[in-house]
C-alpha cells in the first residue's frame, strides 16, 4: 500500500510566493503609493492614455449620432432585434465578474494570494459594469425614457412589468454596481489614509484626507473594517452568481430556440468568471511589467489565475457540449435541433467554430506548465479568451435570431460601422478609466500586502 | 374653428380689399417671371401704395416728418416700446369665440367619416369604390359592394390610388414652356388655334388619350370629330393589346368577353394571370374562389390548369402548372384546339404527352362548364385560339359570355399609334393633345415617339405629373385625380360607373372631359355639367333628378351592364410567323407590373414597396430567369446585365426565379421612370426600351451581356435563393433537403406552418390537416386560465385555399393604419413595416415548383410571448383578447419582436413616418396614431374599427352583429379569404370557419393559442396526372 502523502504544501512544490521575499512594510507603501504620489507622469502612460482617450471619443460620436438618428444606424432589423449592443452588454458584464469573485469569494475562502490583485480586479469590475450598463440604455429605441424601467411613483400609476427579465436586469446590474462600488471604496479607505500620511502635496493631502473618512488606524477602525468587509463580501458572493444568471434569463426566459435553455445560468456564470480572469490577466501582465510590480504580483498569482481560467473554461466547454447534446440528440425537438445545426453549419457557422477554437481548443494549452508560466503566451491566450467569450455572446444572440420559427422571416445581420464605433468606444472608455485608476489610486491593496509581508513562508523564489 | 385675430398693431397693414377677379385679370395680363408680394400689390390698390411708403408703418412716418419733434417722438416711442415690450407677456389675450355650426350640415359630424361612391379606373375599366372621407379628405378606399367589378373588394392598385391624390410630386401648376400660367390664359391662347383648326376641319388636330370607356368622353370626342372631321382620335394603352385584338381576329368584330368563373368547373389559363391583371380581376378572383370552398356544405372544387411563361399568382394556385416558353404558347393553344376538335396535329409536341391527354379529357368532360382564358398580354392569335377552344367545348354563352365592347370606340391602338407617328413625320400635325397616359415612356421603342411628337407644332399635355411626356410638351396642364373629378367609366361587364369628386382638385387639375371642352364653343364647361348633360340626354324621363341622385349615390347606373351577345364561329387564325432566332439568345416575355402596372403608379411608395406576389421584390423589376439558365450563364441574382433586342438595349438586373422556363427571361414593365417623382425615379429598369411594336407579347432573339456589376435588389423574402454561398444546395445544415427548391418550405412544412392537402386525401381523412402538426390540449399551461373572455373574443381565420397572394390586404392595411414607407435601402435590411405580409413558399422541384401563400398578420395569441418580456408593459392583452400595443409606453427594447415566433412586429428603427410632406399628411387616418421613431408597432386587428362598432352598438344597446366589424385586410380581400369576428358568438362566420377540419393554428404547438388561425390549403389535382407525376 502506498504511503499516504499529506496534502503538499508550498515548500515541497516550490511554488512562487505571493509576495517577493524582500518586501517590507515600508517598501510596499513606497512602491505602490509612489505610483500615485509621484510628480509627473511617464511618457508611456501619457501615450497609452492619449490613445485610449481618443478611442473614447468614438463613444461620444457614436452615441450622439445614435441618439440623433435612431437605432437604425446599427445593423439591426426584423428578425434580428438585438445585435452588438446586447452582445457587448453581456460581454462587459462578464468581464466585471472577476473583481467580485476575487474580492468576495476568495476572501471568504481565505485565499490570501488574492490580496495583490483584488483592488485592480475590482476597479476593472466597476469600469466594465459602467461600459456594460450603458448598452441596455442606448440600445433602446427611445433611450430618453429608459427610466421607465425603474419602479418609481408616477402620475401614470404604472409599474415596470416585473415578468420581464429586462426589468430584473435593472435590479441585478444596479445592485451589482452599487455593491461593487461600495466594496471597492471601503477597501480603499485604509490606503487613502496611508496616502494622506505620505503625501507631500497639500491638495493631495486634503483630497486623500476627505476620501479616507478620518481613518486613523485605531483598533476599533480595524475591527469595524474587517466586519464591514466580511459583510460586503457576504453580500457580493450571491451577486457573483446572480447577476449573470439574471442576464442569462434575458435569453432563457424567451421562447426562441437557442435562447430557451435551462443550462444558461451556470454556463453564463462560468463564462463570466472565465472571461473576467482573462481580462485581469490581459491588463495585469503589462501593468506588472511597466510598473515593476513583479514583487507583489508574483508568478504565483499569474499561475493561479491561469488555473482558474482553465477550470472555468472547462465548465464552459461542458456547457457547450451539453447544449449541443441536448439540442441535437436528447431533446428530440425539431426546432432545437435545427437551431443547433444552423449554429454549426449555417451562414454564421464560422463564428461557432471560431468560438470553439478560441474558447475551448486554444485555452487547453494552459495545461502545459511552461505555457502557463510564460507571460507572453499567457497574455496571448487571455486575449484569445476575451475574443472567444465575445464570440460566444455573438453566436448565442445573433444566430438564434437569424433563423427562428417562421422560415419566411429569416434574416441576416451584419454589423455596420456604427456598431463597431460604439463597441470600440466602450473599450476606449474602459481603458481610459483603467489608466486614470493606475495613476490616481493605489492599484494594489497596500495594507493587505503589509499584513502578509511578514508572513512570507517560502524558501526561495522560483527563477 | 377659431380665427386668431391679428396683432392689433397690424391695424395699419393694408386690408385686402382688392377683389379676386381684378387680381386674376391683372395676373393674366402678365407674362414671364413676375414676382409679386401680396394680392394688393397686383391689384395696385391705394392701400398698398400707402403701405409701401410706410415700410415701418407708424414710426417711419414720424422719422420723416419735416419738423424736428418727429425724431424725438420717434426716440420716445422706441424707448417706450422697449420698456413695455416685456409687459406683453402679461397681457390677457382678447377673448375669442369658437364658431360652432348653427345648423350642422346633414350627416357631417366631426370625427365621423363619410363614404362616397366613386370609381378607380385602370386601362379605362372601372372598379366601383366607396371612398372614406374624413373632414373632407379622402383617406381610404373600400370596394363598392353593389358594384359588379368589386362586390366590396378591391385590388392593390385601388388601395394605393388614394395616395396618388396626395403625391407631393404631382404637377401643380399650368406650365407653358416652364412658366406658370392660368387656365384662362391657356384658353385665350387656344382660341386662335381652335379657330385655325375649324378652318382646316381639324386636319392638323390629333388627340391622344388612354383607352376610353367613358360614355361622356366618348360622346364629347364624337361631337368633336363631327366638328373637326379631319381630326384624329388615337387611344393608347400598352397593356391589353392582344386582349382587344383577339375578339376581332376570332369573330371579325370587337367584343367584350366576360368570364363566368362561378359557373366553371375546369379552367385552363394560357399565360393568364387573371387573379391580378386584366379587367374584372377582382371579380374573377372572387368568382373563381367561390367554387373552391369545401366548407359550409360544399365538398366539390373546381380545377385550375395553368401553362405560363413566368410564375404568376394564378400559376401558384393552379392544381397543375406547366412552364412554357413564350414561343410555345401559341403552338400549344393550336395543338389543344386541334385535340379538342378531335383532329390530331401532325408532329405535335404535346399531343403525345400523357398529361396533355388527361388535360384534354378533363376539359372535354366539362363541356359548358369550363373556361379557357388567354392572358392579357398574350397575342391576339392565342386569344382567338382560346375562343375557338371555348367554342368547341360549348362554353360560349355559358361560361364565356360576350357583350358589345366596353371600350367606347375600340380600335387597333397599335396601328393607330403608328399612323399618328407617320402623320407626325409627314408634318401634318399642328396640334397634338395628349390627355393622360405617358406615351413617351410607354410607346413601343421602335416608334421613337419622343422624337416624332416634337414635330407637332403645338403639344398640349394633360398629366398628373410633369413626366416623360410633359417634358416635350409646351403646355403642361395638371390632370385631376379620379377622386377629384366628375366622370364616368364602364366596368368589365359594361356597368356604367360614376366618378364623383371627394375633394376640390388640390392643384386645380382638369379632367380630360374639361380639357376637351376647350375645343368646343363652351370652353369652360365643367366636368360635372358635361357628365350631367350627357346623362340627361340618355335618361330623358321626368324622373331624371331622382334617377341621377340614385346613380351618383350608388356610384353606378343601375342595370347598365351590357347585354350578352351571342357570338360564334371563332376562326382559328393562321400560325403567326416569328423570325427564327440565333443561338445563345433568349425569349423575353413582357408583363405589366403587378403593382405599378404600366408605370403609372411608379411614384406611389405603397405600391413600390409592396412585395410582388411571386418574386417578393420591392422597388425594382428584374430579368427573371431559371436557376439552370443562370448557372449556365454563370450569373446569379443581383447581377447586372445588358439585354439587347435588335438595336435596342437596356440594362437589367437578374433575379433567379424558380419555375421560370429555361432559356427565357420575363420582365415587368413600368419601372425605370425618369420623371415620375421621388419614389419612382431610378427604381428598376425601363423594359419598354426593348419593347417593340412587333413583339408586344414577347421578344425573341434577345442577347444578354454580363456587365460584371452587382445591383442590390430589395426582396422581402429571398434568403436562400439569392445567395449563392448559402443557396439551397450549399447550406450544409440542410443537406437533408437537397432536392427542394427552397428549404424554407421544407422547414415550414416540417413545422406545420403552411399546410396543404390534396382534396382526395382530405376527403378520405378529415384529420389530415390536424395531423400535420401538434396542438397542445387547452389545459396544458402552468398558469390557470383566469380570464374567461366572457364578452367579445375577437378572432380571425384565413383561408389559404382562397389566398391568391395578391397583396391587396397589405396595401389596404398600409392605407388604413398609416404605415410608413421605408424605401429600398431599409427593405434591403429587412426593415419593411407591413403589419400583414403574405409569405410565399415554394414546394417541389426548382424547375416547376408549387407555390403556397400565407398571409401573416398578428396572431393575437392568448398566451402572447411578446407580452411577458416587455419591461414596461407597453404590449398588453385587453379584455377581449386583443394583443394591444401602447406606442406611448414603448421604450423600444425590441425584446417583444425577438420573442414573437411569427415575427409580425415591426420597429421604427428610424423616423420612418413622414412628418415633413404636407400633402401626405392629409391622407392619414385620423383614428390611428402615426408612430414615431423608436417604437414597436404591429397589427391591431384594426382596433379603431372595433372601437367604432362598439360605440355604435353600445349606443343602440345591442351586441355587435357578425360582420359589422370588417378589418381593412378582410374588406380588401378579393377572394374573401379573411374573416374576422367574435369567436364567442356560435353563429359568427369566424366560429364556423374555425370549427372545420381545415382549421389549424400556426405554431400552435408552442401553446401560444393564436386567435388568428388558418384553414389549410386544399388543392384539387387531377388524379390521373398526379398518378403520372408520381410514376415519374
Amino acid at each position: 500500500m502506498a504511503k499516504i502523502t499529506p496534502y503538499p504544501d508550498e515548500k515541497t512544490l516550490e511554488i512562487a510566493p505571493v509576495i517577493a521575499p524582500d518586501a517590507t512594510l515600508a517598501s510596499v507603501t513606497d512602491k505602490i503609493g509612489g505610483i500615485v504620489l509621484r510628480r509627473g507622469t511617464t511618457l508611456g502612460w501619457i501615450l497609452g492614455f492619449a490613445f485610449f482617450f481618443l478611442m473614447l471619443q468614438l463613444l461620444g460620436i457614436g452615441v450622439t449620432y445614435l441618439l440623433f438618428k435612431g437605432t437604425g444606424i446599427w445593423g439591426l432589423n426584423i428578425p434580428i432585434g438585438w445585435g452588438f449592443a446586447i452582445v457587448n452588454f453581456v460581454w462587459w458584464i462578464g468581464i466585471g465578474h472577476a473583481g467580485t469573485l476575487i474580492s468576495a469569494i476568495l476572501l471568504l475562502l481565505n485565499q490570501s494570494w488574492r490580496n495583490s490583485i483584488n483592488r485592480f480586479a475590482e476597479a476593472m469590475t466597476i469600469f466594465a459594469v459602467c461600459c456594460a450598463g450603458m448598452f441596455p440604455i442606448i440600445h433602446m429605441g427611445r433611450s430618453w425614457i429608459a427610466y421607465w424601467l425603474f419602479p418609481y411613483p408616477n402620475t401614470m400609476a404604472i409599474w415596470p412589468q416585473f415578468r420581464s427579465p429586462l426589468a430584473w436586469d435593472v435590479f441585478a446590474v444596479s445592485t451589482y454596481f452599487t455593491i461593487s462600488l461600495v466594496f471597492w471604496y471601503v477597501g480603499l479607505i485604509p490606503d487613502f489614509a496611508s496616502l494622506r500620511d505620505s503625501a507631500k502635496n497639500k491638495w493631495q493631502r486634503i483630497l486623500f484626507a476627505c476620501l479616507c473618512l478620518g481613518w486613523r488606524g485605531s483598533a476599533f477602525h480595524w475591527a469595524r473594517y474587517e466586519k464591514a468587509s466580511l459583510l460586503l463580501a457576504g453580500l457580493s458572493t450571491p451577486l457573483v452568481l446572480s447577476v449573470h444568471s439574471v442576464i442569462s434569463f434575458d435569453f432563457s426566459i424567451s421562447i426562441l430556440p437557442g435562447w430557451h435553455t435551462t443550462i444558461f445560468p451556470p454556463y453564463f456564470v462560468a463564462g463570466a468568471v472565465y472571461d473576467g480572469f482573462a481580462m485581469v490577466l490581459t491588463l495585469m501582465i503589462p501593468v506588472r511589467k511597466f510598473y515593476g510590480l513583479e514583487g507583489f504580483i508574483t508568478e504565483r498569482h499569474i499561475n493561479n489565475m491561469a488555473k482558474v481560467m482553465l477550470a472555468t473554461g472547462l465548465i464552459v466547454a461542458y456547457g457547450y457540449g451539453m447544449e449541443a447534446f441536448f439540442s441535437l440528440v436528447y431533446a428530440n425537438d425539431h426546432l432545437e435541433k435545427f437551431t443547433m445545426q444552423n449554429r454549426m453549419f449555417g451562414p454564421y457557422g464560422f463564428t461557432y467554430w471560431l468560438l470553439i477554437a478560441t474558447n475551448i481548443a486554444i485555452p487547453q494549452l494552459l495545461w502545459i506548465y511552461k505555457i502557463r508560466n510564460n507571460l507572453v503566451y499567457l497574455w496571448l491566450i487571455s486575449m484569445v479568451i476575451n475574443v472567444g467569450m465575445w464570440l460566444e455572446r455573438f453566436v448565442i444572440v445573433i444566430t438564434s435570431l437569424t433563423r427562428d420559427f417562421v422560415p419566411s422571416s429569416w434574416g441576416t445581420y451584419w454589423p455596420t460601422l456604427w456598431d463597431w464605433v460604439i463597441y470600440l468606444g466602450t473599450i476606449g472608455l474602459f481603458m481610459t478609466l483603467i489608466f486614470l485608476f493606475i495613476r490616481v489610486l493605489p492599484m494594489i491593496t497596500m495594507f493587505e500586502l503589509r499584513v502578509i509581508a511578514p508572513k512570507k513562508t517560502v524558501k526561495e523564489p522560483v527563477a | 374653428m377659431s380665427e386668431h385675430s391679428d396683432n392689433p398693431q397690424a391695424g395699419n397693414l393694408p386690408t385686402v380689399d382688392a377683389d379676386a377677379a381684378a387680381i386674376r385679370k391683372r395676373l393674366e395680363g402678365r407674362t414671364g417671371r413676375d414676382y409679386w408680394r401680396s394680392l394688393d400689390e397686383i391689384a395696385e390698390t391705394p392701400g398698398f401704395e400707402d403701405f409701401l411708403h410706410r415700410e415701418f408703418p407708424r414710426q417711419a412716418s414720424e422719422w420723416n416728418d419735416g419738423d424736428g419733434d418727429g425724431r424725438r417722438d420717434f426716440l420716445k416711442l422706441m424707448g417706450a416700446s422697449l420698456a413695455l415690450a416685456g409687459l406683453g407677456a402679461c397681457t390677457r389675450q382678447p377673448t375669442e369665440y369658437m364658431m360652432p355650426y348653427v345648423t350642422q350640415p346633414e350627416d357631417v359630424y366631426p370625427g365621423k367619416p363619410l363614404f362616397f361612391a366613386s370609381a378607380i379606373t385602370q386601362g379605362g375599366y372601372a372598379t366601383g369604390v366607396l371612398v372614406e372621407s374624413n373632414d373632407g379628405r379622402p383617406t381610404k378606399i373600400e370596394g363598392n359592394p353593389q358594384h359588379p367589378a368589386s362586390l366590396g373588394s378591391t385590388d392593390a392598385f385601388t388601395q394605393g390610388s388614394v395616395l396618388n391624390v396626395y403625391d407631393p410630386d404631382r404637377s401643380q401648376t399650368i406650365n407653358f414652356l416652364g412658366e406658370i400660367r392660368s387656365y384662362s390664359s391657356f384658353l385665350t391662347g387656344f382660341k386662335d388655334i381652335v379657330a385655325e383648326q375649324i378652318g382646316k376641319q381639324g386636319a392638323g388636330l390629333r388627340i391622344l388619350t388612354e383607352t376610353v370607356t367613358s360614355p361622356t368622353v366618348d360622346a364629347q370626342m364624337k361631337d368633336l370629330l363631327t366638328q373637326y372631321p379631319s381630326a384624329k382620335w388615337i387611344q393608347w394603352d400598352p397593356i391589353g393589346i392582344g386582349r382587344r385584338e383577339g375578339t376581332k381576329l376570332a369573330f371579325g368584330s370587337y367584343a367584350n368577353p366576360v368570364y363566368k368563373f362561378d359557373a366553371a368547373d375546369v379552367v385552363l389559363a394560357l399565360d393568364a394571370d387573371f387573379f391580378i391583371s386584366g379587367p374584372g380581376a377582382v371579380r374573377y378572383s372572387r368568382d373563381f374562389m367561390s367554387k373552391r370552398r369545401i366548407r359550409e356544405g360544399s365538398g366539390s372544387m373546381n380545377r385550375l390548369y395553368v401553362v405560363e411563361c413566368t410564375p404568376s399568382s394564378t400559376g401558384a394556385k393552379a392544381d397543375h402548372r406547366w412552364p412554357l416558353k413564350p414561343s410555345e404558347v401559341e403552338p400549344f393553344a393550336r395543338e389543344l384546339a386541334a385535340a379538342i376538335g378531335g383532329s390530331a396535329v401532325a408532329g405535335g409536341t404535346w399531343s403525345t404527352r400523357p398529361w396533355f391527354v388527361s388535360l384534354v379529357k378533363d376539359l372535354q368532360a366539362h363541356r359548358g362548364t369550363g373556361i379557357v382564358i388567354a392572358g392579357e398580354n398574350q397575342s391576339a392569335e392565342v386569344h382567338a385560339l382560346a375562343f375557338a377552344i371555348n367554342e368547341s367545348l360549348e362554353n360560349l354563352g355559358k361560361t364565356v359570355v360576350f357583350t358589345e365592347p366596353v371600350e367606347a370606340s375600340p380600335d387597333n391602338q397599335l396601328a393607330r399609334l403608328k399612323e399618328l407617328c407617320s402623320d407626325l413625320d409627314s408634318g401634318t400635325v399642328d396640334v397634338l393633345m395628349i390627355l393622360g397616359g405617358n406615351p413617351v415612356f410607354n410607346a413601343p421603342a421602335d416608334l421613337d415617339f419622343a422624337k416624332k411628337m416634337q414635330k407637332a407644332r403645338l403639344r398640349i399635355r394633360l398629366g398628373m405629373h410633369d413626366d416623360e411626356t410633359s417634358q416635350y410638351c409646351q403646355w403642361q396642364i395638371p390632370q385631376a385625380h379620379e377622386l377629384e373629378m366628375w366622370g364616368d367609366a364602364r366596368a368589365f361587364d359594361g356597368t356604367v360607373t360614376l366618378l364623383q369628386p371627394l375633394i376640390v382638385p388640390l392643384y386645380g387639375g382638369k379632367s380630360p372631359s374639361e380639357l376637351l371642352a376647350a375645343l368646343t364653343e363652351t370652353p369652360e364647361k365643367t366636368g360635372y355639367d358635361a357628365l350631367r348633360d350627357y346623362w340627361q340626354k340618355q335618361h330623358t324621363g321626368t324622373d331624371f333628378e331622382a334617377w341621377w341622385r340614385r346613380s351618383v349615390h350608388d356610384g353606378m347606373v343601375a342595370d347598365s351592364a351590357l347585354p350578352a351577345k351571342s357570338m360564334s364561329g371563332a376562326k382559328t387564325p393562321t400560325a403567326s410567323s416569328r423570325q427564327p432566332v440565333g443561338p445563345d439568345t433568349f425569349e423575353v416575355s413582357f408583363y405589366p407590373d403587378p403593382y405599378i402596372y404600366d408605370g403609372r403608379y411608379a411614384n406611389n411608395g405603397w405600391l413600390q414597396e409592396l412585395p410582388r406576389p411571386m418574386t417578393k421584390l420591392t422597388w425594382d423589376n428584374a430579368a427573371l430567369m431559371s436557376i439552370a439558365t443562370a448557372e449556365r450563364l454563370k450569373l446569379w441574382s443581383e447581377a447586372r446585365v445588358e439585354l439587347k433586342h435588335g438595336d435596342k438595349t437596356v440594362w437589367a438586373s437578374v433575379w433567379v426565379q424558380p419555375g421560370q422556363p429555361d432559356e427565357t427571361i420575363a420582365v415587368h414593365m413600368g419601372f425605370g421612370r425618369t420623371r415620375s417623382g421621388r419614389a419612382g425615379n431610378g427604381a428598376g429598369f425601363n423594359a419598354y426600351q426593348i419593347w417593340t411594336s412587333d413583339s408586344t407579347t414577347y421578344a425573341s432573339g434577345v442577347s444578354l451581356r454580363d456587365l460584371h456589376q452587382k445591383y442590390s435588389i430589395a426582396a422581402t423574402q429571398h434568403h436562400y435563393l439569392i445567395d449563392r454561398e448559402h443557396g439551397p444546395h450549399k447550406d450544409a445544415a440542410h443537406q437533408a433537403f437537397p432536392a427542394d427548391a427552397d428549404f424554407e418550405t421544407a422547414e415550414a412544412s416540417l413545422r406545420g406552418i403552411v399546410r396543404s392537402v390534396p382534396l382526395e386525401e382530405f376527403q378520405k381523412n378529415p384529420n389530415a390537416v390536424a395531423e400535420l402538426g401538434e396542438q397542445p390540449p387547452k389545459g396544458l399551461t402552468i398558469y390557470p386560465d383566469v380570464w374567461k373572455y366572457k364578452g367579445y373574443a375577437w378572432a380571425m381565420a384565413i383561408d389559404l385555399t382562397a389566398c391568391t397572394g395578391c397583396n391587396a390586404c397589405v396595401a389596404a392595411c398600409q392605407a388604413e393604419n398609416n404605415i410608413a414607407v421605408v424605401g429600398k435601402k431599409q427593405v434591403l435590411n429587412t426593415r419593411e413595416m407591413h403589419w400583414i405580409r403574405v409569405d410565399r413558399y415554394w414546394e417541389g422541384s426548382v424547375e416547376n415548383p408549387t407555390a403556397h401563400f400565407q398571409p401573416v398578420p398578428c396572431m393575437h395569441c392568448e398566451n402572447a410571448p411578446c407580452e411577458v418580456v416587455c419591461p414596461v408593459a407597453a404590449t398588453v392583452h385587453d379584455q377581449e383578447g386583443l394583443n394591444t400595443m401602447v406606442y406611448n409606453r414603448c421604450v423600444g427594447t425590441r425584446y417583444c419582436s425577438n420573442n414573437c415566433p411569427y415575427k409580425v412586429r415591426r420597429f421604427n428603427f428610424f423616423l420612418y413616418s413622414d412628418y415633413v410632406t404636407e400633402t401626405t399628411k392629409l391622407q392619414k387616418n385620423p383614428d390611428v396614431s402615426v408612430r414615431s421613431r423608436g417604437v414597436m408597432e404591429k397589427c391591431t386587428y384594426c382596433t379603431q374599427r372595433i372601437q367604432y362598432a362598439k360605440i355604435m352598438s353600445e349606443r343602440e344597446e345591442r351586441r355587435i352583429i357578425d360582420g359589422e366589424i370588417v378589418t381593412a385586410c378582410e374588406a380588401a380581400c378579393p377572394t374573401q379569404a379573411i374573416v374576422f369576428g367574435d369567436q364567442n358568438d356560435p353563429n359568427s362566420r369566424v366560429t364556423k370557419w374555425k370549427k372545420t377540419d381545415l382549421n389549424y393554428g400556426m405554431l400552435a404547438d408552442l401553446n401560444t393559442r393564436p386567435r388568428t388561425t388558418y384553414l389549410a390549403e386544399i388543392r384539387n389535382p387531377n388524379p390521373e396526372i398526379s398518378a403520372l407525376e408520381k410514376k415519374s
